[in-house]
């Protein structure tokens, strides 16, 4: 019993320790972001603020034209509209393909899955040089409809993988007892299957919103200007330009960071139960 | 009986049919996209490599074989480049995977207040990779940085150490970076892996009486094999992609010390417009990634027969 109580104690004091590792680096780009520039550059730097200081947060939300604060807003709406449509456009087609894949026999189903699967392996930068070229005959660069069209493909795999493990889990049964009653096969896909797989599109759902709102490299090729650039692109110029105020760097960080953050930790069961029915599925 | 079955058999084959009708249509859409944005330019990057392409499209285009390639595995750069990867991939991956058995371990044991260690557990891995970068790039600055400011307050150094100013401190430093988004997420596959373990293994374990390192070695790293093998491969892959966080936190420098394989090629490729040797590059990536895959996907199958 002694013994127990003792393992837990330290069970206890690692989870601690865990979680100050984790939070310290946020806590300071946090802090950064309201701390006077004065307490950040002096030396010693001044961990405490003296006061609160909104003036980054001030810049970022009433900044005029041509500022800071109206590239970083454009690219807030651009995230959130290529996020977005990211999300449904791969939820429609994976929850279609994964359908195919987890109940239908046809031929050469098991490489037809491997060849999706594989594109995740291929290195962006591989497929970068003919899309630019791609996107550009269709005069798509520098709009937010290219991004979305080349983030989908890029996020379309993931669903179609989370999902057709997913759909293998739910018994046949509960599908046939539908069609004996004669709905069709795409009726019992959305009566039967989707509601009894809330748990697979939650997770698909969230991976994909996170992979859209995190891709760069489509992002820092194809856009140029507000018109269509992310927020990790704004983020990385922001990084680049304004290297002696890191405050406005981070409240811009922070606020790029938050909806991903909310987002995962309020679905957070289904990130494992996500990536477990890949992995024990192989 | 025979009734039955020479009524049945034709519908079964019609059932077949529709279901093949049927597949093609839900499959129809995610092809496109996947062919249109994947498959499609990953051929036309194939055919490109073997072409001498200078920034504009106009530009004539002589062929010129597998030029590129050798030019490419002729020169210093691209082995310096190769090695940093080599560095980059097995470190980190070797950190994250240490890191997250112990973290996935941690999650998955009785703790008070489960749910706020697990969400807090989540945050880095939902941190844009770019703000991640940001932020380090911040911590490691040489004058205002968090990290020269904690160790000269605790009296550890006197003096702020450059820590993105020197080629190989700062490939390391980039690292630190990498596992602090990363680990939670190996972590996460992980313990995905050790939630499908039957309780049963552990209990019949304990009332053998067996040490906590030796129930780790014979039942829990036996049983999360298959994720373990997962996750090197997807960490391999993506160590060997690595390029937004280098982008974002030190451009490849400095004096090249952190442009690994993927950088390297984006170099080459954009800032050089030397596209045909990008697509070359492009090549090499993808062949080193595909035969890692295989060595480790051979080394999966013999570990799983030797445990039988």
């Amino acid at each position: 019993m002694n013994r127990k109580r003792r393992n837990s104690v330290l069970l206890h004091v690692c989870a601690i320790i865990v979680a100050i590792v984790i939070l310290l680096p946020f806590a300071w780009m946090v802090e950064a972001s309201f701390a006077p520039q004065r307490d950040l550059v002096g030396r010693p730097m001044r961990w405490i603020p003296s006061h609160i200081d909104f003036s980054r947060y001030g810049e970022i939300f009433n900044g005029s034209e041509g500022s800071v604060g109206s590239t970083f807003r454009a690219a807030m709406v651009n995230s959130t509209v290529v996020a977005v449509a990211v999300v449904l456009i791969a939820m429609v087609v994976g929850i279609l393909g994964a359908y195919a894949f987890a109940r239908l026999r046809f031929p050469f189903r098991k490489v037809t899955l491997m060849i999706f699967l594989s594109t995740y392996m291929l290195p962006q930068i591989a497929l970068l040089i003919p899309l630019y070229f791609i996107v550009n005959s269709l005069g798509l660069l520098d709009t937010t409809l290219g991004l979305i069209l080349v983030d989908s493909s890029l996020v379309i795999p993931f669903t179609l993988w989370i999902l057709s493990n997913y759909f293998v889990t739910i018994p046949d049964e509960l599908e046939e007892a539908a069609r004996i009653d004669g709905t069709s096969r795409i009726g019992a896909l959305f009566r039967i299957i989707l509601p009894s797989a809330k748990p697979g599109i939650f997770a698909a759902m969230m991976f994909s919103f996170l992979l859209a709102w995190d891709e760069f490299m489509y992002a820092l090729i194809f856009t140029s200007s507000d018109a269509a650039k992310t927020l990790p692109v704004a983020i990385s110029e922001f990084a680049g330009r304004y290297t002696t105020d890191f405050g406005l760097v981070a409240a811009g960080g922070i606020l790029a960071a938050l909806p991903p953050i909310v987002i995962a930790i309020a679905f957070q069961r289904y990130v494992v139960s996500g990536m477990g029915v890949g992995s024990v599925k192989g | 009986m025979t009734r039955i079955s020479t009524v049945a058999a034709p519908r079964r084959r019609a059932g077949k049919e529709s279901q093949r009708r049927l597949a093609f249509w839900l499959l129809l859409p995610a092809a496109i996209a996947v062919f249109g944005v994947i498959v499609y330019p990953i051929i036309r990057t194939l055919i490109i490599s073997f072409f001498e392409v200078n920034s504009a499209l106009a530009v004539e285009t002589p062929f010129i074989g597998i030029d590129n390639y050798l030019q490419a595995l002729s020169s210093s750069g691209f082995w310096a480049a190769i090695g940093r990867t080599l560095y980059f991939t097995v470190v980190s991956t070797a950190i994250e995977l240490t890191l997250g058995m112990m973290l996935a371990l941690l999650l998955n044991a009785r703790l008070r207040m489960r749910w706020l260690f697990r969400a807090i557990v989540v945050l880095p891995w939902a941190v844009p990779t770019i703000v991640n970068a940001a932020m380090w790039k911040g911590i490691f600055n040489a004058q205002y940085g968090s990290l020269n400011a904690a160790l000269t307050g605790l009296g550890i150094t006197d003096e702020y150490i450059a820590w993105l100013g020197h080629p190989f401190l700062a490939l390391n430093m980039v690292i630190v970076a990498d596992a602090w988004k990363t680990t939670p997420l190996v972590a996460f596959f992980l313990l995905a892996g050790l939630t499908v373990i039957s309780p049963e293994l552990y209990e019949s374990a304990k009332l053998d009486r067996a040490s906590w390192p030796r129930i780790f070695r014979s039942i829990t790293l036996p049983m999360l094999l298959p994720s373990i093998s997962i996750v090197l491969v997807l960490r391999t892959v993506e160590a060997f992609k690595a390029f937004d966080i280098i982008y974002a936190m030190t451009r490849g420098g400095p004096a090249d010390g952190t442009q690994t394989i993927a950088y390297y090629t984006y170099v080459r490729a954009f800032s050089d417009q030397n596209f045909g040797m990008g697509s070359a590059l492009s090549y090499i990536i993808v062949i080193v990634i595909l035969i890692l895959t295989a060595i480790y996907l051979k080394m999966l199958r013999q570990a799983e027969t030797s445990l039988v």
